[in-house]
């Protein structure tokens, strides 16, 4: 029987080899492979690999086609829900989603449905396959802010329906955190991630860089001045945490978002572009999430011996499994169930050491994992000369801030129905990180897609139709 | 694109630009920066404005070639355009939001040294289009660096000049200057506003502490993205860490850490000294950024 044969194993890069360059690491199917993989689906008649996709992919269909050779067929299906499979291929945590519902995993391995979407993307880009669609503009605006995953998931949909979209992007290269976040060694930014937002452009949608919504124009130009009908607020969540523990300012100690900015969007590890970037030899890592591992193993490829810091145990790291596995491969070394108290400072005001104390796990918290407990007595000292932190990020409050009204929770989060997107203010939508606080590409795009659907309910209704 | 509409040589090495980029124009006000990129392959780096025009949809920035940023930035002419002009940032000089009572109610010396006298430009000019022209201390080292003197006098109540070498005006740095008008002639302030080098600003502070003089300084910390992202801007003030792009980039200096904030400054200077002796060399071999 089909479901018996294990999974079609993925050809990476050796660890040896990738952490001396910043290629992607895996290589993904050829057709044949996927061929193969795909045959793997019974093809269930209540998929619950669809109810577990937070854009609901038609993932039986799309595999189907896979397994028949209709590749365009199987874009198509994935079309329909997705406008980034490729960037989705690569970075959905399909583990606990798609694959982590799928049947066959109850006894063996689930259909490896992230490398078949992926498969099926990059077949397209390198076929050149794009199908327009023709679409009547309503001749209602829709303004957009922020060009990461959410934004491009609302503008998609809306974009579809007839809508004059417009993206505002604060940055220069349009993308968000698929663009200054994760590393090219997993997401390669010419190739997938502006490939798959040209992609969204030849919808229709028009995406302006250099516009830092709440400073260059506020929400009540978008709605006033500019004729926008609604806004949508996809704005991420980018503003790095510290721990507040001494010796912070150091020089030599830098938020992961910061170090992540400078190597991915400002392409510092390419020796063509001026960006500075200060890896030293010895990096500690502070945090335990796909973020700290991205940090990590970029670090790694640096030229860096890296530790990470994490205070609870190898259970309870927030990264991917598959992250996990490929920062051990590549040599970084976990230092678990430690958590830092001082970064040490030699006598020029660098780094030169990072003070930790032993953790051990105490009874579950709030967030339902057990809560790491200090060890009285235990600190020692981990040397290094660069510290990167990477504790988690919060919603800019520059929007929040410049747009009376709006509500935000007490941490920053912009208050919207999960459902639909509408905050406080009338004509005003968000969703993604803005909203929930750092989470996934995946989720941000299926709260692009609930808003983009509300807020043509609302303007139809408001506007008429 | 962002085209460069004016390009003004104020001073050797110094220039002044006025580029096109109506949106940042619209919204500017004083006390903010912008964020410019002069290439594919450039840095996103922090400039303050130095004025802007509504109308004509124009804000100036004034350059000093020191990295190898601002070189090419500066070797850029009239028509050509910089890659991309982001702004405006930061929060804007908190005496915007004061009514004209408040205003005339007390006297405010600005304190600005080198290229730092271009953000005091747009402050001073503010306060006197409401009819409160403030004072103003330029220092620079010698008077062929002394930039925006005839601009500047005009917003100014009084204007005084100081020099390293004493080429032009009072002979000694600011701080000498500043004492000197406080303690030798009695004048009287209420608030002092600080812009230009960190070490200036740090001994400006000193200055005004032991003098009582509440005083604001406009830091320039290194960025990325220079809006609240990346952290390479945090300082501390009043022992709390502050990011300069989105809480500041004026902050008490009373408060300011600033031996952390030098010390912080120069975090990349060993590369960048790298990247500029490589394009000294590029320069060298293909004669861009020649002086006119």
């Amino acid at each position: 029987m089909a479901k018996k044969e294990p999974r079609v194993p993925v050809r990476e890069q050796l660890p040896e080899e990738r952490i001396k360059n910043f290629d992607e690491v895996c290589y993904g199917y050829n057709a044949s492979e996927a061929m193969q993989e795909a045959e793997r689906c019974i093809q269930c008649k209540n998929p619950r690999c669809v109810q577990a996709c937070p854009v609901y992919i038609q993932i039986p269909q799309f595999i189907k086609a896979v397994k028949e050779n209709q590749f365009s067929e199987a874009f198509d299906i994935i079309a329909q829900d997705s406008s980034l499979p490729a960037v989705c291929g690569r970075v959905c945590p399909q583990e606990t989603q798609c694959e982590g519902a799928c049947i066959l995993g109850i006894k063996g391995e689930p259909v490896n449905i992230g490398k078949l979407e992926r498969f099926v993307a990059d077949w397209g880009r390198e076929a050149n396959y794009f199908k327009p669609i023709k679409v009547e503009p309503n001749g209602y605006k829709v303004a957009i802010v922020g060009s990461g995953p959410a934004g491009l998931a609302c503008a998609t949909d809306l974009a579809k329906l007839g809508y004059k979209v417009k993206i505002f992007e604060a940055l220069h290269r349009p993308g968000g955190v698929l663009e200054y976040g994760i590393p090219e060694f997993r997401l390669p930014k010419d190739e997938v991630v502006r490939y798959e937002v040209n992609n969204v452009m030849k919808l229709g949608v028009e995406i302006e860089t250099d516009v830092i919504v709440g400073r260059t124009i506020t929400i009540d130009d978008l709605l006033g001045a500019e004729g926008y009908h609604a806004v949508f607020i996809g704005s991420g969540a980018g503003l790095p945490k510290f721990m507040n523990i001494p010796g912070e300012n150091l020089n030599g100690v830098v938020s992961a978002n910061e170090f992540l900015t400078r190597t991915n969007l400002m392409k510092a590890y390419d020796p063509q572009f001026d960006t500075p970037i200060y890896v030293g030899k010895k990096v500690a890592v502070v945090g335990g999430g796909n973020v700290a591992m991205d940090a990590a193993r970029s670090a790694r490829r640096l030229g860096a011996n890296v530790h990470l810091v994490y205070r609870r145990s190898e259970k309870e790291l927030p990264a991917r499994v598959e992250e996990v596995h490929h920062a051990k491969e590549e040599g970084i070394v976990f230092k678990l169930l430690n958590n830092p108290t001082e970064v040490l400072a030699d006598e020029k005001g660098w780094v030169r050491g990072l003070r930790c104390i032993k953790m051990e796990l105490g009874e579950p918290d709030e967030s339902g994992r057990r809560r790491p407990i200090e060890v009285p007595g235990s600190e020692f000292e981990i040397e290094c000369d660069v510290v990167i932190m990477s504790l988690g990020t919060s919603p800019n409050p520059l929007i929040a801030g410049t747009t009376p009204g709006l509500q935000t929770e007490r941490w920053g989060g912009i208050i919207a129905n999960e459902e639909t997107g509408e905050t406080s203010r009338e004509g005003i939508f968000a969703g993604g990180d803005a909203v929930t606080g750092a989470a996934t590409v995946i989720l941000a795009m299926g709260a692009g897609r609930n808003a983009a659907k509300h807020i043509d309910e609302y303007v139809r209704g408001k506007y008429g139709s | 694109m962002f085209t460069i509409i004016r390009k003004r040589l104020l001073a050797p090495s110094i220039y002044s630009m006025d580029i096109k980029a109506p949106r940042v124009a619209k919204s500017a006000q004083p006390g903010q920066f912008v964020i410019v990129r002069v290439r594919e392959k450039g840095e996103r780096i922090p400039l303050t404005i130095a004025d802007y025009n509504r109308k004509e949809g124009t804000v100036t920035i004034v350059t000093q070639t020191i990295g190898a940023s601002t070189r090419l930035i500066c070797a850029l002419e009239e028509g050509e355009a910089l890659l991309d002009f982001a702004g405006p940032l930061g929060r804007p000089s908190e005496l915007i939001h004061e009514t004209d009572e408040q205003l005339a109610s007390k006297k405010i010396l600005f304190v600005g040294g080198g290229v730092g006298t271009a953000p005091v430009y747009p402050q001073a000019k503010y306060l006197s289009e409401r009819g409160f022209k403030p004072d103003v201390i330029i220092g620079a080292k010698t008077r062929d660096l002394v930039i925006l003197e005839d601009e500047m006098r005009a917003v100014s109540n009084e204007y005084f000049l100081t020099t390293d070498d004493g080429s032009a005006g009072f002979k000694g740095l600011v701080t000498d200057r500043l004492k000197d008008l406080v303690v030798n002639q009695g004048k009287k302030y209420d608030l002092v506003v600080t812009i230009g080098p960190m070490i200036m600003m740090k001994f400006v502070a000193k200055l005004t502490q032991e003098l009582g003089i509440p005083t604001i300084a406009s830091l320039n910390t290194l960025m990325v993205d220079g809006t609240g992202m990346c952290g390479a801007c945090r300082v501390s003030v009043g022992g709390k860490t502050r990011f300069t792009c989105v809480d500041g980039p004026e902050f008490d200096a009373h408060q300011v850490d600033f031996d952390e904030a030098m010390r912080r400054q120069n975090m990349y200077r060993t590369i960048e000294g790298q990247k500029l002796a490589e394009l000294e060399k590029d320069d060298h071999e293909c004669k861009i950024g020649r002086d006119k």
